[in-house]
């Protein structure tokens, strides 16, 4: 019943709030206050990055409308291009829109990384962060090889090399990922597994957490921002205010993405052939050009097995260290370790662009 | 509505009502902006869904089959076939006459057979039975009759066409 002075909206939202405890929910989400100052810029990324999942999950979702993994799958892709409406323009998004992610996820964590997000009491919403990249870079791994054209044919050839130089249990791993001792049909079927199902059963609720944890503990404060007296500091309601802000981020987004989809549509090779020679100039998507690029440059002064397993071991401690760094540099009062975590962070980004600019060098 | 009333009530001061106005335009732009978005991406994906049903479309516009070697078929027997997307009969009768009638049952699009010893068609789903040579419905839930073509049985093959 309407009970004097309240109106319908009062009575449903207590009869929904009643049974799903929505108030509680609405004072948590109202809990969180975003800084603001002159590196709040650097706040968007992970939304952006969301965004583009979200966009990842919806084109993926059409894609898989027509989409035939197996001996049928370039032929499917073939279909999808050149024959569906538009289907062009959905591929090229899901593939622009997976570079982009790939991109502010990076963007992310370096924005994270300098501005010391990862410390006391953010530990696990670096690890969980650190985890979420990895799994993308999975994503786009296998996401490459589904159309089954030259290109996807090769990375994958050359990718799945990199297991075999782990010692004894090397060969056995790549060929549990392959399928057998070539990139077959079956790889690409059990690729499509991975890229469409076991993926995004780890990520979803991954994601689920790291967003939870950024709820709950609010956005950090740079170190140049915590040196500030408490009352010179400025923050913003996260809802509706900083939301409304990402919202905005997030259409600017759409479009950036709507314009390199539809200007430079995503091309699709020909159809991979076990027989035909690699072709000239072949090198992997721009986010494995470093590590590529790094083993490629570790092989000329370490020739053979040995530099593979050298490399192998190096990118383990150098990535191991990376995402061990909330347990060195742990607060604000870490003082010299913060300083060398910083120098770290420094080399880390000079190496990657650097032996990136060099990859990009030497293929052409 | 009455704080609405309120707010227009002479004595208001100007620049609030500009406020309003700007508000107002501001909303409409808006959702205009927002339609326009929704229209931009829904349209090319409507199409994408539904590019298979164009493909069977163009497929269905088809006026006439050629069945080579279909005058072989002995009589007192069927020949399925496709006509556009969907399938067909052709029957050869015991009497030595021809018909060609649409497979897709009138009742709920089950594929109906031929049957020569009942001297019938029958729909095995939900128990329909049609004339074998007119394609009328006799008994059973179908409301209308299988669609008729036209059969011309030539040297080396039969004609079948729309009527």
């Amino acid at each position: 019943m309407i009970a004097k002075n309240t109106s319908f909206y009062d009575w449903a939202y207590d009869w929904v709030d009643e049974r799903l405890g929505v108030s509680d929910l609405a004072a948590f989400a109202r809990k969180k206050t975003v800084p603001v100052h002159a590196q709040s810029f650097w706040y968007y990324w992970g939304g952006i990055s969301l965004f583009l999942f979200m966009v990842q999950c919806f084109t993926g979702v059409l894609l898989l409308v027509y989409y035939r993994p197996g001996a049928d799958s370039f032929e499917s892709v073939r279909q999808i291009t050149y024959s569906m409406h538009f289907g062009w323009l959905i591929r090229s998004a899901h593939s622009w829109s997976a570079n982009l992610m790939m991109f502010s996820i990076l963007v992310h964590m370096f924005s994270v990384y300098f501005m010391k997000a990862y410390r006391k009491p953010r530990e696990l919403g670096w690890l969980s962060g650190m985890a979420l990249l990895g799994i993308a870079s999975v994503f786009g791994f296998s996401g490459y090889l589904l159309p089954m054209d030259e290109l996807s044919y090769f990375a994958t050839k050359v990718g799945l090399e990199i297991p075999v130089a782990i010692p004894l249990v090397g060969p056995a791993i790549a060929n549990i990922l392959r399928g057998g001792p070539d990139v077959t049909e079956f790889t690409v079927q059990r690729f499509f597994a991975l890229h469409v199902v076991v993926l995004p059963a780890l990520f979803l609720p991954l994601l689920g957490f790291h967003l939870w944890l950024v709820q709950k503990h609010g956005n950090a404060m740079p170190p140049s921002e915590e040196a500030k007296p408490a009352i010179e500091r400025k923050t913003m309601p996260f809802m509706p205010n900083f939301l409304r802000k990402d919202i905005a981020m997030w259409l600017i987004s759409l479009n950036v993405l709507a314009l390199l989809a539809s200007v430079f549509p995503w091309q699709l090779g020909k159809q991979y052939d076990a027989l035909a020679p690699a072709p000239v100039g072949i090198h992997p998507e721009w986010y494995f050009m470093s590590p590529f690029e790094m083993l490629k440059l570790l092989g000329t002064v370490l020739p053979g097995a040995v530099g593979e397993i050298a490399g192998i071991l190096l990118f383990t401690v150098g990535i191991a260290l990376w995402v061990m760094i909330p347990f060195y540099d742990k607060d604000r009062e870490s003082g010299r370790r913060g300083r060398n975590a910083h120098y770290f962070g420094l080399v880390a980004v000079i190496l990657l662009l650097g032996t990136t600019v060099i990859g990009y060098w030497s293929v052409k | 509505m009455s704080s609405h009333i309120v707010l227009e009530r002479p004595g208001v001061k100007p620049e609030q009502e500009g406020e309003k106005a700007t508000r107002r335009a501001f909303l409409i732009a808006g959702t205009a902006a927002g339609l326009a978005y929704t229209a931009a991406m829904a349209y090319p994906i409507y199409r994408y869904l539904a590019s298979p049903e164009e493909m069977a479309s163009s497929a269905s516009a088809i006026k006439e089959v050629s069945l080579k070697d279909a005058q072989k078929l002995p009589a007192g027997s069927v020949l399925m076939f496709k006509f556009g997307t969907s399938p067909a009969m052709l029957i050869h009768h015991a009497d030595g006459t021809w018909a060609s009638l649409s497979a897709v049952c009138t009742h709920l699009g089950c594929t109906v057979q031929y049957e020569p010893q009942m001297d019938r068609i029958h729909c095995a789903c939900h128990g329909g039975v049609y004339n074998p040579y007119t394609g009328a419905n006799v008994s059973g839930p179908p409301p209308k009759p299988l669609k008729k073509f036209n059969v011309v049985v030539g040297e080396s093959s039969v004609e079948v066409s729309r009527v």
